[in-house]
């Protein structure tokens, strides 16, 4: 095998996973304290258009990140206020977030141009490669693994603390047994509602910054379905990592190694039609998803957390 | 058993006073608590036991009322309050993370908890309580491994760890062998030995006898009486309970056997976790009787009626009904020969919630030609069916077209009996049917068991209550570790022998009663 | 002082109705401050919308156009909904469905006579869509994968499928540079009532009377509320839950296709650009809020076309992004969701009792109905 093709595809992984494992981590921790949160991809949406808009404007694109962090949690909320509070269905919930989170980053993506005008098309600031000295001097994968943006390099960063988080620390613990069993955290003293809607913006915070990604470093700029059902895999992701953060890494890793394949064999001038080319991650993502579930005993033991997706309600009843 | 008793008592709940929709679960209720004692609080089930502890332990707010603790006055608001005074409580359902480690357990919630929880330390005290109080048990190890008996340690030692001094305990021993249940009333008397005092909540007459020192009686609400336990009786204290002379035996007419309908050879089946639930159960049911399967919950009743009504495949033996072999089929087809299953979840199993009472009843019955023809219902003919259940088991309902949800649990289960005895033609599987019933509503369920054995019906009644077993069963089939160690005639059955057996002893081992 | 939510004793009719209405209230006022914020007075929008979507006999022909598609989703969403089966992809089989009855339009009127085409697009578009819907159903019957998203990455496949066919190898060699196929011939067209709205709508009318009557006065109807409502009591009474998720899912997905046969034999009678718009997505918010009833979604779909068409009006008269329907289709939704909380539970406000010793505390609690 070409090493330098093997460097390159390695690379286009990362940078084409980075937004996928952001929401798929953002989405870990919701679904860990309990809450099924579909609207990943809406709150990915608004994230990328914030973004965009945000560094277009001012030039900064920390402040953009910051947004985009704000707009994700924002959303995110809407959908917990629902879900904990009203006790609504979640999946409707969520889809609807979705829907709405959609259409407004298309709204905004018309409005928030220069005078009130369109964002599509509009070249603004992005983040650029910044090579880690020494490590990216590394044979083969140096300037593959340390040769990439700085949103990339977080992620290298925010796996092994959420993973850390989960299951190291305090609030970690509490997160756990209030998705698995919010009776007992209930009667130990734990405020199961708060821990829902705080991790329930996280998990929208996270969405938001790998939609930022995608704006400001990926595709660069925005356009309508920036996302690409990316939200959607990185739910998908979720069942296939069995809500642990190290092992999302392999799904993120697998379906951002598919993109790259598709862009290296685009670029090669294949004869594959471009539509059979485009249609192989939401293959792959079936695929992968009929394989995990079908792996039924390991399910069992570390299955999805207890209570997920059921409304929690200290029940007063005689 | 003395206990030092104080003037002033560690713990007064005085006028506590709680509705809910429809009920008024405690009505004005007075209880006291003295140090170094072990107190019964002795009622039938809906009597309002377990609101007034859920009040004490944070979990409910009273309407009214007052607690006082070691003489001042404190409002409980949640179950963190409840611990800060030193109240804990061991629920009937264990409050634990199955996928969870018995120290991180209880370490959940714990006030001062570091940020990152230094274990090596807490699985240190752990292991004094252990060993000071007779609740050792491994601290690494996951919940979902421990025995029920365990799991209930580990909820002991959780209260134990944060300081409690008043600990309620919530129908304890439901869940324990004979054997276990001794060792509990060991825990608690070194407990309370120290000057801590327990409540422990019952509808066993024999264990207030056993445990306790002094006993509160609940009924509708109310506090009827407290006695100091060596000046009582088991008759006083099931007149007080109860309100009126209980009638400890129903008329029983022996019956005509009939052919044999259920037939059980050398059944084996896994439990939902894999593991070898049934190891071999033969059983046979004759028409015109009733056989009762004994056992402490978790014995593996509950894989033998899934196994008979095809709800559980069985990896080994044999399941005749009539003679057909139903092994591994499906619920239709077990139906199709003539089982009925009453099941223990009743509410989540047995109806739709959400559904009328016709339609509820309708359940079995919908696809004979009298409920529909082809493809079609008659909803006219579901609504006179259901009238005619309603009538003939006496169904308390506003009428067919009402929300079974909104029945109580004691008509809930006549629903589900009526339903099932109208499609029986054989086999009546009943698990548990007068769980968590009033009185009433249990005689009644009782004599209906009774009436379809009268008729020439096969039944098989697994019960955790020992009483009704004695009481309604022909035969008692007992049940250990899923093999069935002995089958007594129930006419002149020795309860300490049936005690030995649920605990592992066979029938034919001589083994000296305690 | 605390709010207490206490479970209804019994949920009145009245209440029923009064979430749909409020929620639909509230929404309007979200919009409106969405409106003002464009620099749009909401009760001119308002009133143009209302306007351009039931003004005349023309405006409510193309309110038609967008709700019959919606009905037909919105009842395929519904059976399946009623199932618990979360059908994310009315999108992608109302794709499929479109694109047999294309094929069958264009190149299967030689081989059939010509009364035949038009019927065997219709069943043929039906047949894909039950396939497409099929798929995921027994991925979820037997082996227990999840819906939601297997049914949604098959809306993406069929997508960019459908996309592909008309770009390239079904693409009209005459088309002027715009991509699409060729016009379908004559016998292959959906006739029309009024303007471009379509006989469809008695295809969405007859399926919602069919599916009323088979939910409640068949066995199998039966079968299916029992599954949808308590999984568990269904199999206790020998219910074969995957065969019925299976069959329920070939119905919705049939409805499904059926609205893309409808869509490119009645509207666009060619396959273009414009099929795949988000009436599968729609059609969700359509079914929970007619409270999966089927008359209910016959009447909400042709309110929110209403919506859609009104609102495409004012975006082209005032200059408002081509989003704010979408947008206001989201922010109908959020009240519905959590006015039906309201529907269930009652909410009272409960202070704590006063602690003066002596006489017994009262509690002070106010009832607010809502």
């Amino acid at each position: 095998m070409n090493l330098s093709l093997f460097t390159s595809i390695l690379s286009i992984t990362i940078r084409a996973g980075t937004s996928l494992l952001y929401a798929t981590i953002g989405e870990i921790y919701t679904e860990r304290a309990g809450i099924l949160n579909l609207g990943v991809e809406g709150m990915m949406m608004v994230g990328a258009v914030s973004a965009f808009a945000v560094a277009y404007h001012t030039d900064s694109l920390v402040l953009a990140v910051i947004v985009a962090l704000l707009a994700g949690a924002l959303l995110a909320s809407v959908h917990a206020f629902l879900s904990i509070s009203l006790r609504a269905n979640q999946v409707v919930s969520g889809l609807t977030l979705t829907l709405f989170g959609t259409g407004l980053a298309s709204f905004l993506g018309q409005r928030l141009g220069p005078g009130g005008t369109r964002l599509v098309g509009l070249v603004g600031p992005s983040l650029g490669r910044f090579p880690i000295p020494l490590l990216s001097d590394l044979p083969i994968v140096g300037s593959a693994l340390f040769n990439q943006d700085l949103l990339s390099y977080g992620v290298y960063a925010i796996v092994p603390l959420a993973w850390w988080y989960l299951y190291k620390t305090r609030p970690g613990l509490y997160m756990r047994s209030v998705g698995e069993n919010p009776q007992t955290a209930d009667a130990m003293g734990i405020r199961v509602g708060a821990v829902r809607y705080l991790y329930t913006a996280v998990g929208g915070a996270l969405a938001g910054l790998g939609g930022a990604h995608l704006s400001l470093a990926y595709t660069k700029g925005w356009t309508e379905n920036i996302t690409g059902g990316r939200g959607w895999i990185a739910v998908a992701l979720v069942i296939f990592a069995m809500w642990d953060p190290l092992r999302a890494v392999i799904g993120a890793a697998l379906f951002g190694g598919i993109n790259a394949v598709q862009f290296r064999m685009q670029a090669a001038g294949t004869t594959i039609p471009a539509a059979l080319l485009n249609m192989l991650p939401y293959i792959a993502t079936i695929v992968v998803l009929v394989v995990i579930t079908w792996w039924e005993t390991l399910r069992k033991r570390i299955g999805a957390p207890g209570a997920l997706g059921l409304p929690y309600a200290r029940e007063e009843k005689g | 058993m003395t206990g030092e008793r104080l003037a002033v008592p560690v713990l007064r709940m005085a006028g506590i006073t709680k509705h809910f929709p429809g009920v008024l679960a405690n009505d004005h209720v007075d209880l006291e608590l003295y140090e170094g004692e072990v107190l019964a609080l002795l009622g039938e089930n809906g009597a309002g036991k377990s609101t007034l502890m859920n009040v004490l332990c944070g979990l409910y707010r009273p309407d009214e009322g007052t607690i006082t603790v070691r003489g001042e006055r404190v409002d409980i608001q949640s179950p963190r309050d409840a611990y800060e005074l030193g109240i804990g409580m061991v629920h009937q359902n264990f409050m634990l993370v199955e996928t969870m480690t018995v120290a991180e357990n209880v370490v959940l919630g714990l006030e001062g908890l570091s940020f990152q929880p230094e274990f090596r330390r807490v699985k240190r005290r752990l292991q004094e309580l252990g060993s000071r109080y007779g609740l050792q048990v491994d601290p690494d190890a996951y919940i979902w491994q421990l025995s029920v008996g365990e799991q209930q340690r580990v909820e002991i030692l959780k209260l134990l760890y944060r300081d409690v001094d008043i600990l309620i305990l919530d129908e304890p021993t439901a869940v324990l062998t004979p054997q276990e249940v001794d060792d509990l009333v060991e825990v608690l008397r070194r407990v309370v030995k120290e000057g801590k005092a327990a409540i422990f909540i019952t509808h066993k007459l024999r264990e207030v006898m056993m445990f306790s020192d002094r006993v509160t009686v609940l009924r509708g609400g109310r506090n009827v009486a407290t006695r100091s336990t060596s000046e009582t009786s088991p008759e006083e204290l099931a007149r007080l309970m109860v309100g009126r002379e209980v009638l400890f035996q129903l008329e029983r007419t022996t019956c005509e056997l009939g052919p044999t309908v259920l037939e059980i050879e050398g059944l084996k089946a896994l439990n939902n976790k894999g593991l070898p639930a049934l190891r071999g159960v033969s059983l046979t049911v004759r028409a015109g009787e009733i056989v009762g399967i004994a056992g402490v919950a978790g014995n593996g009743q509950r894989e033998l009626a899934e196994c008979i009504t095809g709800l559980r495949d069985a990896v080994g033996g044999d399941v005749r009904v009539k003679g057909t072999c139903i092994t591994n089929c499906s619920p239709l087809r077990a139906i199709r020969e003539g089982v009925s299953h009453v099941p223990e979840d009743r509410v989540e199993m047995g109806l739709v919630g959400d559904m009328t009472v016709a339609e509820n009843l309708a359940l079995k019955a919908y696809r004979t030609s009298e409920l529909s023809r082809g493809p079609v219902l008659f909803p006219d003919g579901m609504n006179r069916f259901a009238q005619q259940l309603i009538d003939g088991f006496d169904i308390a309902t506003p009428g067919p077209h009402t929300q079974v949800k909104f029945l109580s649990g004691g008509n809930l289960q006549k629903a589900i009996l009526a339903r099932e005895l109208m499609a029986c033609e054989g086999l009546l599987v009943a698990v548990h049917p007068t769980r968590g019933l009033d009185v009433g509503a249990t005689e009644s369920v009782r004599e209906l068991l009774l009436e379809q054995r009268d008729q020439g019906t096969a039944v098989l009644l697994i019960s955790e209550d020992l009483d009704e077993l004695l009481e309604i069963s022909d035969r008692i089939a007992v049940m250990f570790e899923g093999e069935i160690v002995g089958v007594v005639p129930a006419e002149d059955a020795d309860r300490d022998r049936i005690g030995l057996m649920m605990a592992g002893q066979r029938l034919d081992e001589e083994g000296a009663a305690p | 002082m605390r709010i207490v939510f206490e479970k209804r004793k019994h949920v009145s009719r009245a209440v029923r109705v009064m979430v749909p209405v409020l929620s639909l209230v509230f929404a309007l006022v979200f919009g409106a401050v969405l409106l003002l914020m464009s620099g749009v007075d909401p009760f001119v929008a308002y009133a143009a919308m209302m306007d351009g979507a039931f003004g005349d006999i023309h405006s409510v022909s193309e309110t038609m156009v967008k709700a019959i598609p919606l009905m037909l989703t919105g009842l395929g969403v519904a059976i399946a909904f009623r199932m618990v089966f979360w059908n994310i992809g009315a999108e992608g089989q109302l794709a499929m469905g479109g694109l047999v009855a294309t094929g069958v339009s264009l190149y299967a009127s030689d081989l059939l006579p010509s009364w035949s085409v038009l019927p065997a697009a219709i069943v043929l578009g039906m047949v894909a869509g039950a396939v497409w819907a099929a798929i995921p159903a027994l991925l979820r019957a037997y082996l227990q994968v999840n819906e939601t998203i297997t049914t949604l990455m098959m809306n993406y496949i069929a997508i960019l499928l459908v996309s592909h066919m008309y770009h390239g190898p079904w693409r009209d060699p005459g088309g002027y540079g715009f991509p699409g196929t060729a016009k379908f011939p004559e016998m292959a067209w959906l006739p029309r009532i009024y303007g471009r709205a379509h006989a469809g709508l008695f295809f969405a009318v007859i399926a919602a009377a069919i599916l009323w009557f088979v939910l409640q006065r068949t066995k199998w109807g039966f079968e299916l509320r029992i599954t949808g409502q308590n999984p568990k009591a269904a199999r206790y009474i020998g219910i074969n839950i995957p065969r019925l998720i299976v069959t329920a899912m070939l119905l919705s997905g049939a409805l499904c296709g059926l609205a893309g046969v409808c869509e490119v034999t009645g509207v666009m009678r060619r396959l273009q650009q414009g099929l795949t718009v988000g009436y599968g997505y729609t059609a969700i918010i359509v079914a929970w809020m007619s409270q999966l009833n089927p008359w209910g979604v016959l009447l909400v779909a042709f309110l929110l076309a209403g919506l859609l068409v009104g609102g495409d009006q004012i975006q082209m008269a005032m200059g408002l992004p081509a989003a704010m329907g979408l947008v206001l289709q989201g922010a109908l939704l959020f009240p519905m969701l959590g006015g039906s909380l309201f529907a269930e539970y009652r909410l009272r406000i409960v202070r704590p009792e006063p602690q003066t010793a002596g006489s017994p505390p009262q509690p002070i609690a106010k009832e607010s109905e809502s």
